[in-house]
């Protein structure tokens, strides 16, 4: 193996060795190498495969825009990343890596075969291929493609990680931590602005770290960047973040960064996070990101060993690596010449310099004679040899358009340099116009829409000493901005390396250019000649051409193919590039874990769970839960051997028979007061309240303007000016928000107040012939015998001693109290009705039987037996409207053509012709079994239950014209395939004349 | 994620702590029973959709808990302003949007 790292060169630690695995393999790089640097020190190229034709890929960048160099990375159990960027992932001891998308080997690899099938994966494949017939979809197409689809395997462990998150507030908020970013934050900071300097990487200078040869105010480029960073950290109102990645730029200046904290280390600390979700609000940002390189496109483009020259530069400068010992430079733009220059300094012997332009600068070409490295002025590259690694560049001069006799370059790195685009992600993300600079031949950033600032190579500008002068300058007037004063600094710079050149399609060639695998999204595979191919299928606007080939959909969201792709649309389609326009960019700017996202939302964090005083007892007695709303509530109890089905059986038989127990806590309760709450009621509920004497209570009913049913419960008149409104356990804070709309903004002029009381009160509801028998000696100062206190009634008492607010309800059909205490006596009172309840064989029941026992009462659920488009009418509960009133919410709307209309749904009972056969709640229900498909749908089964009682199932159902069809006979076909039929009855299966409710 | 600046407590607060409510200016008629058909239809369902600035209502749900009106462009989703439940539209033309 040989060792290309370089004596005397770059800043990895020296002393600390670091040894990690990849594909099985141990290798050995330094503390501050990346996977890729140290893959590169060891003379590895070949990283990866490609994603749709399984080409062998190697390194292309030195960041974090790498397409290629994706690796699964493993940091301990349950820690498995796939699609690591290996010019991002640190090295530690111990880590272990493996490449991706290749079986069995990385070398040899069958799914290379689609490479040989070139010709069939072409632009639009998948909309061509997979369109017919139709039974091809489950049977070949899918399979196919989720085998083949997705890069890298997903994990398949619960992430063990946990992750932060932050809200930070800063005056200047500097991304990217280059020469303008580093002038921008010293300037800021000098003022006293509160700056934030955040930088992707771990260590901050972007571009410095690459050209160690240029000087900064007589300092060599390292010793100044030390004396920034110095500075900067001297001062208590600058920030420094590194491994920080500004993912999104969101309204008002707010800006999502995640920081990794602990992915780059072998021993993490104990419960430390893995990465910190940063949501900033700053008054002012700087956008100093720089500007992407683009590769050059032409036959073999991805071949490994062919990579961006200014990548060739960083990894020699910042980690001491020759990316190759032959090496041929392929460019169109100064910049890669001097990658040249410093490689051949370095001791590589470099092939040759070839440049698509006809002329270059005299400058640059006597420095390249004076170090030996011969000049092709005016050159195309049409081939590369080699499979797993680069081994030669065929080229050919181009005169007048004609390509000319090829020759061959034999070398183990192309190191190609395509023009640079200004990295505007961010900028893009706040809708900020980008304008295309013919002369740059770039979009550069135009109309802003926040109080933002680009600075240096985003903005187009070309060298060290333009982009700290432009820093400053954004640092000056980010503080201006603020109100502050701020002057900008001046910097002495030598030897800066200033240079300009020019964009374009794919190279011309010699040969067929349909043959031409000339890559320009590496991720995706997409060619020219697929872009090409998109054009001449009709595609004339970017967005069609970006998905009918999918350029610039991978994960890196095309950072090195957008501008490539679309000079190769612009040219196909005979136009310049700002005709065709520009997709647009979105967050993340580069791949972000969930886990980031979610943060401390996870497990019992993800939602809260609420639960009752009453909670711990029915844990404590086996309860079975289930979520309602945000609620767990007791669901059934089961006892030994019992399933639910069991269980919900014997709880409603013990109810019906005796007395059942039922934690009702979750009713949503609001309480109306002051002088005009009767008036409120009146307008609110279909109800009329006026003649609700105190003491009594009404079963309300809530609409909306639209004349639907919104929610319903019990309401008890405390007081002339007080009532006690019960709604749904979900639709609480719905109908508490609905009752503040109309009385803040159409009623303002009414006294009245409303609080919610939900949580102040435990609510236990005894239900049973033995009801009263049970409650009665523990209640003092009042009266609940069947004749001092009937049905729909309240007062208010203590029971066990405790302050209550006493209903006489029923939502089983049987005698039934609701007692309402404060809400930290619930349990006490529960345990003294329980002990007190086993001489009448007391029964705790959970929701389902509840469920149950209103059902063969025929008592709607809102939100299960209405959805929405339900009326009071449909449901069968027209007798709830006060007729005589003027007006309420929705009832104008009760007279509208089509709520009047004949066919509606309503509600009915179903009666199943097998008694044992129990529906299926959501069923849909059709008149006639036999009419041909698709059949025409007349309802659905809305609640269905075993009825203990009965001895048989029953069952709701929302029926067109359901009234009208009383003993008619219904169908509802089953999952099986099998019909079911049943009678349409009434909804008051069982004691419809309410005998069950007169016990004394 | 946007700031708001609630009338009632006088702060610019984040859009976590409000709900949208619907468009503003459409009052609830006096006496719904005296409108046809196609007027309460309108009322209940038409609204402007405007593209430009737009008069909503939001609520300040988790904080103040008051409802109030504000106007934002749709297309920008900036907010020009925000005033109380009550008070007329102000008049804000070739006035910039608020940052
Ligand atoms: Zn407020």
């Amino acid at each position: 193996m040989t060792d290309f790292r370089v004596e005397g060169r770059g800043r990895v630690n020296r002393a600390k060795p670091v040894s990690f695995t990849f594909d099985g393999e141990t290798y050995r790089g330094f503390e501050g190498d990346t996977v890729a640097s140290a893959l590169l020190a060891n003379g590895v190229h070949l990283m990866g495969r490609s994603f749709k034709y399984h080409r062998p890929r190697g390194v292309v960048t030195a960041g974090s825009d790498e397409p290629n160099a994706l690796v699964g990375t493993t940091r301990g159990k349950g820690r498995f990343e796939p699609n690591t960027r290996a010019t991002i992932q640190e090295i530690y001891p111990g880590l272990t890596t493996e490449s991706q998308n290749k079986w069995p080997s990385l070398k040899f690899d069958l799914g290379a075969i689609n490479d040989r099938l070139y010709m069939l994966f072409s632009a639009g494949f998948y909309y061509k291929t997979f369109m017919w017939p139709r039974s091809f979809w489950d049977s070949v197409y899918e399979p196919l493609i989720r085998k083949a689809a997705g890069l890298g395997k997903a994990p398949t462990e619960v992430d063990p990680d946990h992750y932060a998150s932050r809200y930070l507030h800063c005056d200047v908020l500097v991304i990217g931590s280059g020469p303008s970013g580093i002038a921008a934050a010293l300037t800021a900071g000098r003022a006293g602005s509160k700056v934030v300097l955040v930088d992707e990487t771990a260590e901050m200078g972007g571009t410095l770290l690459s050209e160690p040869s240029v000087s900064i105010d007589g300092r060599p480029a390292w010793d100044w960047l030390a004396g920034a960073m110095a500075e900067l950290d001297a001062m208590p109102n600058v920030r420094r973040m590194t491994r920080t990645t500004a993912t999104g730029y969101y309204h008002q200046n707010m800006i999502g960064m995640v920081q990794k904290l602990t992915d780059h280390m072998g021993d993490v600390p104990e419960g430390a996070p893995r990465e910190r979700m940063w949501r900033v609000r700053a008054k002012e940002v700087v956008l100093a990101q720089g500007a992407i390189e683009r590769p050059m496109v032409f036959d073999g483009n991805d071949c490994p060993g062919v990579m961006l020259a200014g990548a060739a530069q960083t990894f020699l400068n910042r980690f001491g690596v020759l990316v190759g010992k032959q090496p041929v430079v392929l460019t169109s733009h100064d910049s890669a010449w001097y990658s040249a220059f410093d490689m051949a300094d370095a001791g590589a012997k470099v092939v040759a310099i070839v440049d698509t332009r006809e002329s270059v600068p005299q400058a640059l070409q006597n420095d390249a004679r004076a170090r030996g490295i011969p000049i092709h002025l005016g050159h195309t590259a049409t081939a590369t040899k080699g499979r797993l690694r680069v081994a030669a560049l065929r080229i050919n001069p181009v005169h007048n358009g004609k390509v000319g006799a090829e020759k061959m370059l034999s070398c183990d790195a192309v190191l190609v340099c395509g023009g640079w685009t200004p990295s505007l992600h961010l900028f893009s993300h706040t809708k900020g116009s980008l304008d295309w600079d013919a002369e740059a031949k770039a979009y550069l950033p135009g109309h802003k829409t926040e109080d933002v600032h680009i600075a240096g190579a985003g903005r187009g500008l070309w060298g060290i000493a333009a982009a700290l002068e432009d820093g400053t300058k954004a640092g000056a007037d980010a503080v201006r901005s603020l109100g502050g004063s701020a002057g900008a600094a001046t910097f002495e710079v030598a030897d800066d390396r200033t240079g300009s050149g020019i964009t374009q399609k794919e190279l011309p060639t010699d040969r067929s250019p349909g043959k031409a695998k000339a890559f320009v999204d590496f991720q995706n595979d997409v060619t020219a000649k697929d872009i090409r191919l998109a054009v001449r299928e009709g595609m004339k606007s970017i967005e069609h051409v970006k998905r009918y080939t999918t350029n610039g959909m991978a994960t890196d969201q095309g950072k090195l193919s957008n501008m490539n792709g679309l000079t190769i649309a612009a040219d196909a389609l005979g136009k310049e590039a700002p005709q065709v326009g520009l997709t647009t960019f979105r967050p993340p700017y580069t791949p972000t874990t969930f886990g980031a996202f979610a943060g401390y939302h996870k497990g019992a964090h993800f939602e809260v769970t609420r639960k009752t005083p009453i909670d711990d007892w029915a844990e404590e007695n086996g309860a079975e839960y289930e979520p309602v709303a945000l609620w767990r509530r007791a669901w059934y109890f089961p006892q030994a051997g019992e399933d639910m089905h069991k269980a919900v059986a014997r709880e409603c038989k013990a109810t019906r028979e005796s007395v059942g127990i039922f934690d009702a806590s979750t009713l949503g309760k609001i309480e109306v007061s002051g002088p005009d709450a009767t008036e409120f009621m009146n307008r609110m509920y279909t109800n009329p309240w006026t003649k609700l004497g105190v003491g009594r209570a009404r079963y309300g009913l809530l609409l909306g303007e639209d004349g639907f049913i919104r929610d319903d419960g019990v309401i008890g008149r405390m007081r002339d000016d007080l009532f006690h409104v019960t709604t749904t356990t979900g639709g609480a804070a719905r109908v508490l928000n609905m009752m503040e709309d109309y009385l803040q903004t159409e009623w303002p002029d009414l006294r009245v107040w409303l609080t919610s009381t939900t949580e102040e009160w435990a609510t236990i509801a005894l239900n049973g012939p033995n009801a009263r028998k049970l409650l009665q000696p523990f209640v003092e100062g009042a009266d609940i015998s069947a004749d001092a206190m009937p049905h729909m009634s309240v007062v208010e008492c203590t029971v066990a001693g405790f302050p209550s607010r006493l209903f006489r309800i029923s939502f089983t059909g049987e005698l039934g109290f609701e007692i309402n205490v404060p809400a930290r006596h619930g349990r006490v009172l529960w345990e003294k009705l329980w002990d007190a309840g086993q001489q009448y064989d007391i029964c705790p029941y959970g929701t389902e039987t509840m469920h149950v026992l209103r059902a063969e009462k025929g008592f709607i659920i809102v939100g299960q037996d209405t959805d929405g488009t339900v009326t009071p009418e449909d449901a069968g509960i027209g007798w709830a409207i006060g007729k005589k009133k003027i007006d309420f919410v929705g009832k104008r709307s009760l007279d509208r053509p089509d709520i009047v209309a004949k066919g509606r749904k309503q509600l009915v009972g179903l009666l199943t012709d097998d008694p044992k056969t129990v529906l299926t709640e959501g069923a849909q229900i059709v008149a006639d079994p036999n009419q041909p498909k698709p059949m025409k749908m007349i309802g659905h089964v809305t609640s269905s239950y075993w009825s203990e009682v009965l001895g048989r199932s029953i069952a709701m159902a929302l029926v067109e014209g359901g009234f009208d069809r009383m003993d008619d006979r219904l169908h509802i076909p089953t999952e099986t395939g099998g019909t079911v039929t049943a009678k349409v009855t009434g909804t008051q299966f069982y004691d419809p004349a309410g005998e069950r409710l007169k016990v004394e | 994620m946007l700031l708001i600046q609630c009338p009632y407590c006088d702060d610019a607060l984040p859009e976590l702590e409000f709900a949208y409510a619907g468009e503003a200016h459409i009052d609830r008629p006096q006496d719904p029973s005296a409108l046809s058909d196609e007027e309460w239809r309108d009322f209940l369902f038409i609204r402007s959709n405007v593209k430009g600035v737009h008069a909503e209502r939001w609520r300040h749900i988790n904080g103040c808990g008051r409802f109030f009106n504000a106007l934002r462009d749709t297309v920008s989703d900036r907010f020009v302003t925000s005033y109380k439940a009550g008070e007329p539209r102000p008049d804000t033309s070739g006035k910039e949007p608020a940052q």
